[in-house]
């Protein structure tokens, strides 16, 4: 009687209750969630359309006028010649170099969490409850506690300033929230189907690989949904753990929009915001039911 | 579960499960508790460009507590804190309360008011910061409509920034309050709902008197989410204000990174995060002495 229930009663038909629509609880009820969407979706459309405005339409009109002549120009500029610093190719060496942490952050930390998630809920040795307690735990202390540590650490490996120090970093601070989630996971699986695997001789890598994996399809696509939005939107370890050439799409982005030198231009700051958000804004809107799905497996402890 | 004929060392038992296991032991020992105890020693010493071990007790805490700045960040963080876990609750719950109504479109209303959570704190600022623009946002926009002497320039005015910084964040956040309170409300049983109505209750006293009051653990589960987020924000000021004007919206975390990576000052920084995590630690301990002393007794 929780999230099954309420997900057939939301998609199947539901007939035999008699309503009328125009009932005054249903104005207020809808005109309030109508004003209420808006206001949410305002900020959305006014990126858009400041996007695709020139600066002098900018100055004269306001923020919210749709665009009278339509110019990608802004697009173009935030993409490819926007200034941070003496670099003036634009946002493409962000939204790159944002490619190339998220890509093997995702890779390793998935593969890291599951399989130890699976040890977790198969194969249980001592002190392993343990650890995986002081994760959780650690999950709640700030990230700035543990900032300068990793300095230190990154540094004697001779990965600080590198990506893949930072890929690292990712791998880390994704762990406990995903060896949680595999950890659930696999633990609600039927027990006996481990049980016949290990009659047969499957042994830890086996199991996980022939059995676990191809049964687990679903949890990976939430933990890949947790993960690239998670890593992608991440602006704190991008600017600690890496230098100006190899900044991630957000903090280029800070830097383009709040720097000081030169004129504002609105449009090509908002063209810049937009493309930044689009990469989480694309994964969230085709994955729908997931995202939430990996939101309640974030929130609701094991 | 394993096989207890044969006996070989204790140690090798179980091996391959330990060999997995390991980035999740060096995690939990060397990054969680080795980083964040060395973080609270060197937060003794009075390390500036470089940590260095020269022990100075409690000076960098006299210290941190005597800067206007930190006592700013402290003062914005405990307006800001009360005030986004109350509207954050309050309205997240009243959104999900009407998703929960059985209406049409919920899906749609629902991924209207998630997106912005799915978005970076960057990109949020950024936009609030647009949205907010005294020459072109808001404001502009009033005074066009006619109403002259309309003023609402949050972010350049000092008293009043952290409430700009505030409704960003509530953008951003409500989402997902709403999501959980949802999926809260979602697990009360039918037959509840049935019983209060046979009785002719009506719909707000079933809320205040016997949903809500069902709905505990999912409001503390919130708090703790939404409370250790606060203590977090520092992206959001970063992109929206950058800490200004002055320093009137700089926070905790900014104060941590700035004095570690920008004024050399390690120790203010190591002492700043100390007092960050304590906070943490005030919230989350009677969190998890409730859950598992809970759990102990089952």
């Amino acid at each position: 009687m929780n999230v099954a229930t309420a997900d057939t009663a939301a998609d199947g038909p539901r007939g035999r209750k008699p309503r009328r629509m125009l009932s005054r609880r249903n104005i207020i009820l809808y005109g309030t969630l109508f004003v209420v969407a808006v206001y949410y979706l305002l900020p959305l459309y006014v990126m858009v359309v400041t996007s695709l405005k020139g600066m002098p339409e900018i100055r004269l009109g306001h923020i919210f006028a749709p665009p009278v002549e339509i110019t990608f120009q802004p697009w173009v500029k935030a993409w490819a010649q926007a200034c941070t610093g003496l670099n003036c190719d634009g946002l493409s060496r962000g939204f790159w170099n944002s490619v190339r942490i998220t890509v093997p952050s995702v890779l390793l930390s998935i593969a890291i969490a599951s399989v130890n998630g699976y040890a977790l809920a198969n194969w249980r040795f001592k002190g392993a409850e343990v650890f995986f307690t002081i994760l959780i735990v650690g999950a709640f202390i700030p990230y700035q506690v543990m900032l300068y540590p990793i300095v230190i650490i990154l540094r004697e490996m001779g990965l600080y300033g590198t990506l893949t120090g930072l890929v690292l970093v990712h791998s880390i601070f994704g762990m406990p929230i995903l060896t949680l989630l595999f950890r659930n996971y696999f633990t609600a699986l039927p027990e006996e189907l481990f049980k016949a695997a290990r009659v047969d001789g499957a042994g830890f890598w086996g199991i996980y690989l022939r059995i676990m994996l191809p049964m687990s399809l679903p949890v990976f696509v939430v933990a890949v949904i947790i993960q690239i939005t998670g890593i992608w939107n991440d602006f704190l370890f991008g600017v600690v753990y890496t230098k100006p050439d190899l900044y991630p799409m957000t903090v280029q982005l800070n830097n383009i929009v709040n720097s000081v030198q030169g004129v504002k231009e609105y449009n090509v700051n908002m063209a810049a915001t937009l493309l930044t958000g689009l990469v989480p804004l694309l994964v969230y809107f085709v994955s729908g039911k997931l995202f939430v799905r990996g939101i309640a497996a974030g929130a609701v402890k094991g | 579960m394993r096989s207890q004929s044969e006996r070989p060392n204790p140690l090798f038992r179980n091996l391959n499960a330990k060999i997995a296991s390991i980035p999740m032991v060096l995690t939990a020992l060397v990054v969680f508790v080795g980083g964040t105890a060395w973080t609270v020693l060197y937060s003794f010493t009075n390390s500036k460009l470089l940590p260095r071990w020269k022990f100075v007790g409690l000076d960098q805490y006299e210290r941190l507590w005597s800067t206007p700045r930190w006592l700013v960040s402290i003062e914005n963080l405990f307006i800001y804190g009360a005030l986004s876990l109350i509207f954050s609750f309050v309205i997240g719950f009243l959104l999900a309360a009407m998703l929960d109504r059985k209406i049409r479109f919920e899906d749609t209303f629902r991924t209207i008011f998630l997106y912005p959570f799915a978005l970076s704190f960057i990109v949020t600022g950024l936009v609030w910061q647009w949205l907010l623009n005294p020459d072109f946002g808001v404001q502009h926009v009033v005074r066009l409509l006619g109403w002259e002497s309309f003023t609402f320039n949050p972010l350049y005015d000092r008293q009043l920034v952290i409430y700009g910084i505030l409704i960003a964040a509530l953008w951003q956040g409500t989402g997902l309050i709403m999501c959980l309170m949802l999926a809260g409300l979602r697990s009360i049983d039918e037959d509840i709902w049935k019983a209060a109505r046979v009785d002719g209750i009506p719909v707000w006293k079933t809320y205040l008197f016997i949903v809500i009051p069902m709905l505990r653990p999912v409001f503390v589960t919130t708090l703790v989410i939404i409370a250790s987020a606060i203590v977090k924000v520092y992206d959001l000021v970063v992109a929206q204000t950058g800490g200004g004007p002055g320093h009137a919206s700089e926070v905790p975390a900014k104060y941590v990174y700035d004095y570690m990576f920008l004024g050399q000052n390690l120790g203010q920084g190591f002492a700043a995060s100390t007092m960050m995590l304590l906070s943490v630690v005030i919230v989350i301990v009677p969190w998890a002495y409730l859950e598992f002393g809970r759990r102990g007794r089952r």
